[in-house]
């Protein structure tokens, strides 16, 4: 065949129609077979009983906002180790050292983080 | 030609028809199993009623949400909101395409398995914010927010456990890393990394202790609250099918995948898939003992120990893996 090493990746394209297939004929059948007897009451969004106030989409702790920088530095950093954890066989110790320069570089701003307080949560 | 694309499609169908519904029956025991570890630990029974042991009590609760009315809340973004728990219970399901059962015994073998099951993993945190945005509601929007931070922080600290896995086996292919585990299980050598990859395993399938997303008391079901029917149903499937494939995972990376713990006769008759299921077994009672007997983190505590504690400790092990490889000169070469 043409395209053999992309053999598997076709199994996993097809896998992913079925699955998404799956999904929705999920919630066809609940469609077909459920009653459906909507009130104003109802389909107002949950709130211990209130009357709703306020917009749900509301000013929320920046704090989570810090997180996902963080995370995007830290899996950027996991992203890059990948590679080298496979290959470091073969790229010897100029290739150890390197990452361990660039490891280090990531520690001092960690550290930097953690004394400025961007990692407490109280 | 094109009878032969279509004889190609359908042997994949059939092959992940044959992996599919495994898991999805799977998913409806470890539900049983789950409930009813929980309710030994407390001294009551658990579900025992709907078939011999309560074994069916799974499908007649999806047969009820089948008959349960949809409600989809007057303020909701109603596309994203159908579209939620299908993209979690998918993706879930996806990631299974490429867990090798045997030697020569898997859907897909592609030979960066363990980024893709990565990539695969991360993307759940989608179908989480997705259903917490488009309810428009502030309990599902807190939640989705808490569980997307608190999913995002331990991956990071799986993703460093990976690395040091890959450091002793020189290659991302899941067959591979599992050949290179004939000599000794990971988890004997990188144990500390085992135990931080567990525990990790809880914090991403926001599992008790760690089921901050939805603490009844505080955010009523989290980002499910406004899902009703074979909607809640797609969400709770797609969370226990991460949970399998977590401990999939685990045994995978740590505990040998499909081999048997020592190759002598009786153990090496017992067929390969029988064992990573035994092995996926232990760890998902595991699972379920730590929801029964430890109480709940709180949030900073949680944040502290993902981002204070295993992320530091994860990081100094790829260094010593890695300076220790180096030094002795173990390390793969290929």
């Amino acid at each position: 065949m043409l395209f053999d090493f992309l053999r598997d990746y076709a199994t996993i394209l097809i896998f992913l129609f079925i699955s998404i297939g799956l999904g929705f004929a999920f919630i066809i059948v609940n469609f077909l077979f459920s009653p459906s007897n909507p009130d104003p009451e109802k389909l107002s969004a949950y709130e211990c009983g209130f009357e709703a106030f306020d917009d749900a989409r509301m000013k929320f702790d920046v704090r989570f906002y810090l997180v996902a920088i963080l995370f995007i530095i830290f899996d950027l950093e996991v992203a890059f180790l990948f590679p080298w954890a496979v290959s470091l066989g073969n790229i010897g110790l100029l290739g150890f050292w390197s990452m361990m320069f660039f490891l280090f570089i990531l520690t001092v701003g960690f550290i930097y983080e953690w004394k400025k307080g961007a990692l407490d949560w109280e | 030609m094109i009878n032969e694309y279509l004889n190609i499609i359908f042997l994949d169908v059939l092959k992940i028809m044959l992996l599919l519904v495994p898991v999805l029956i799977a998913v409806a025991m470890i539900v049983w199993v789950d409930r009813r570890v929980w309710g030994l630990v407390q001294l009551r029974r658990g579900p025992n009623v709907v078939g011999p042991f309560g074994l069916l009590q799974t499908a007649a609760d999806a047969l009820k949400y089948i008959f349960k009315e949809i409600i989809i809340p007057a303020g909701a973004n109603k596309v994203i909101f159908i579209l939620a728990p299908v993209v979690t219970m998918s993706l879930a399901l996806l990631a299974w395409a490429v867990i090798p059962f045997g030697e020569n015994i898997y859907v897909a073998n592609i030979n960066v398995g363990i980024l893709y099951l990565f990539a695969v993993s991360s993307l759940g945190v989608y179908g989480i914010i997705m259903a917490g945005w488009a309810s428009n509601s502030k309990y599902p929007f807190l939640g989705a927010l808490r569980s997307a931070a608190q999913m995002v922080s331990y991956e990071v600290s799986i993703g460093f456990i990976i690395v040091t896995v890959l450091l002793c086996v020189g290659s991302l292919n899941l067959i591979d890393i599992v050949v290179a585990q004939k000599k000794v299980w990971f988890a004997i050598p990188l144990f500390p990394m085992f135990v931080i990859f567990f525990i990790s395993a809880l914090a991403e399938t926001n599992r008790p202790p760690f089921d901050l997303p939805e603490a009844e008391a505080e955010l009523v079901a989290g980002y499910q609250t406004e899902y009703s029917g074979m909607m809640y149903a797609l969400f709770w499937l797609g969370e226990y099918a991460n949970i399998l494939l977590m401990c999939a995972m685990g045994s995978i990376l740590f505990l040998g995948g499909w081999l048997p713990p020592a190759d002598i006769f009786p153990l090496n008759a017992i067929p390969s898939p029988l064992w990573l299921v035994l092995k996926i077994l232990l760890l998902f009672v595991a699972f379920a003992l730590i929801k029964a007997i430890v109480p709940r983190y709180r949030y900073d505590q949680l944040m502290r120990l993902g981002w204070k504690v295993f992320l530091p400790v994860s990081l100094v092990w790829v260094i010593l893996v890695s300076g220790f490889l180096v030094y002795f000169k173990m390390l793969p070469v290929n």
